[in-house]
């Protein structure tokens, strides 16, 4: 059976002048996949991402996402993707139920809708008693499944998570797959950066960038097959080290 | 309704802020205290020598009329120039009469006497009034001792000239700054504030967040604006209430006409103010660039030198300014009781720029770019 695509991307490329940052990558992704998008710093990743979530406008090639054109359908994607960027983006001056509460009311949730769902999300993440902390007095980790919690609240298609994890302790960490094994058993496709190798080994698919290119595409044991390694770190750094540009 | 959304993390955002609403009450008090006072444009206690060379019972009088008055402040009366000949030039005198040998004697012979003023026009205002100020003193003390070599007064041809100061029969300087700098109070808070505002959460990385939501730009940037507003309006009220307590001072014409006004030209300000912020990466650049125009603003606007004096290209430029309006509807509505029948091409005029401004900003905020 012929697996649904929710995100194509078909020589997609963005130039800064004469920088370019993403260059001409073609992929698709299925529903219910869990995308992981590696590649050195400056390779391009944040950029491609960013073009995928209609913040970025491409200097050439095609994409959809959820079914929507890049160029041309940007907002009609933003309803259907949840997006969590690699600094964190939540309003520290507001509390973890107002930032839940002003984003699901973007989404156009309703009221009651967002109180019983808030409960239940709080509830589910052990996180009830910080219900009226300000986020900028929580730890890092906790700021980071938080912000995760609000990109999937509206029950996005898609979801993107730019570095999800960096800077979190290990058991945070794993608690942070965990929970996006949940989400992806919710049907939610996930798009996932990360430069810790054993993460990408959690993924279906793994693409690495190098210099702007996807250079290597397929699943995690494809990969170490065909580069004849054991692990995703050898083979991330044999493509690594093919890498021309400097950050 | 996303808007409610928005406008709520506003408020709190705006509440939960240590400065930002201490400013809304500080800012109108310190205008409205300090400033009437510092922005008089009075000119008195002009640093004054007499030199008098004469030394003679009308000489006399004249040094006593130049004491009495409250526009000079007599520093040295000598007679000798050169004991003051530095004196201007040292900053202690602005003004130097003085008064040759023989002035009494030509006065009473021929009906005429000499005086000779030196005065420092560094401050062109100050040096021009107070030329005025020493004409108008001399008129009067040649009025009241004619001297006897005239020919009967009675047929000399005078006019006389019975003056009624209309608006402001004190000529209370204060009374024109103080609906001015109201509009001043309202510039800076609704000018500045939106202007950092846009910024600080690209600087933050917030917007981020909200770009890549379904959000339209006109609920994000309504959302910014409304807050804005009402703060402006409430800055106004304050601004307004310490302007009666303070100086008694009251708008003769309707208070809703004022409400009108205020509301249009928080629309001008906040709207640039937000323009600048869609177009600034760093606060610091969003900083300079409203402080440029702000200064413009109140260079340009009437407030402190009148607009119809300046050169026509300036009035030119001046015609894009709408402090210029709202100081003009200001102390239209404030001192005479105007209306809208009187005011309604600077009400039209601020109407068009809130509706090309606000438009402007809500184009001007990318979430794609």
């Amino acid at each position: 059976m012929e697996k649904e695509i929710v995100i194509h991307a078909d020589r997609l490329t963005k130039q800064f002048g004469n920088f370019t940052a993403v260059d001409r990558i073609s992929f698709d992704v299925a529903r219910g996949e869990v995308f992981g998008f590696l590649g050195a710093n400056g390779a391009g990743k944040t950029t491609a991402m960013r073009m995928l979530c209609g913040l970025s406008r491409p200097t050439s090639g095609t994409g959809t996402v959820a079914g929507y054109d890049i160029a041309r359908q940007h907002e009609k994607i933003k309803r259907n993707i949840g997006y969590m960027s690699q600094k964190f983006s939540l309003y520290e001056d507001l509390k973890v139920w107002e930032n839940i509460r002003l984003y699901a009311g973007i989404y156009g949730m309703k009221d009651a809708e967002i109180a019983r769902k808030t409960d239940e999300l709080l509830e589910r993440l052990d996180f009830t008693r910080e219900r009226n902390t300000m986020v900028k007095a929580l730890p890092l980790g906790w700021k980071q499944k938080l912000a995760f919690s609000v990109s999937i609240f509206h029950d996005p298609a898609i979801v993107f998570l730019d570095e999800p994890t960096g800077g979190v302790d290990p058991y945070t960490r794993r608690q942070f797959w965990e929970m996006i094994y949940e989400a992806a058993d919710r049907g939610i496709t996930v798009f996932v950066t990360t430069h810790y190798m054993d993460e990408a080994e959690y993924c279906d698919r793994v693409s690495i960038m190098v210099d702007g290119r996807i250079d290597a595409l397929d699943t995690p044991r494809s990969l170490k097959a065909q580069f004849g390694v054991h692990s995703m770190e050898e083979v991330f750094q044999a493509l690594a080290r093919k890498a021309e540009r400097t950050e | 309704m996303t808007l409610k959304y928005l406008l709520e993390k506003e408020f709190k955002q705006f509440f939960r802020h240590q400065f930002m609403p201490k400013l809304v009450v500080l800012f109108p008090l310190m205008i409205m205290v300090l400033m009437p006072w510092a922005t008089t444009l009075d000119i008195k206690d002009i640093n004054t020598i007499v030199v008098d060379h004469d030394a003679t019972g009308m000489s006399g009088d004249l040094v006593q009329a130049v004491n009495a008055s409250s526009y000079f402040r007599l520093r040295d009366v000598t007679d000798s120039y050169e004991q003051v000949a530095d004196a201007m030039e040292f900053g202690d005198a602005d003004l130097i009469v003085e008064i040759p040998s023989g002035f009494e004697q030509d006065y009473v012979r021929n009906g005429s006497a000499d005086l000779l003023v030196s005065i420092n026009t560094v401050n062109t205002t100050k040096g021009v009034l107070g030329r005025a100020y020493i004409q108008m003193l001399t008129a009067e003390f040649s009025a009241r001792e004619p001297s006897p070599a005239q020919a009967a007064p009675a047929l000399v041809p005078r006019l006389e000239m019975f003056v009624k100061n209309m608006y402001n029969p004190l000529l209370d300087y204060k009374h024109t700054m103080v609906p001015g700098l109201m509009v001043v109070v309202i510039m800076l808070l609704c000018g500045f504030m939106p202007a950092v505002n846009i910024v600080q959460e690209k600087e933050l990385g917030t917007i981020e967040q909200i770009n890549v939501t379904p959000v339209t730009k006109m609920s994000f940037i309504l959302a910014k604006l409304i807050p804005f507003w009402i703060i402006g309006i409430f800055a106004l009220i304050v601004s307004m209430l310490l302007a009666w307590l303070i100086y008694g001072l009251w708008p003769v014409g309707s208070l809703w006409n004022i409400l009108l006004f205020a509301g249009l030209f928080i629309l001008t300000m906040t709207g640039m103010g937000l323009i600048i912020s869609n177009s600034s990466s760093t606060m610091q650049q969003a900083t300079f660039v409203m402080l440029f125009f702000i200064m413009i603003f109140v260079m340009m606007c009437g407030l402190l030198t009148p607009v119809a004096s300046m050169p026509d290209w300036a009035q030119a430029i001046a015609a894009f300014n709408p402090t210029k309006y709202m100081v003009d509807a200001m102390r239209g509505i404030y001192l005479k009781g105007s209306d809208l029948a009187d005011l309604w091409r600077e009400a039209a005029a601020l109407a068009a720029m809130a509706v090309i401004l606000n438009v402007w900003a809500i184009l001007s905020y990318r979430k794609n770019r």
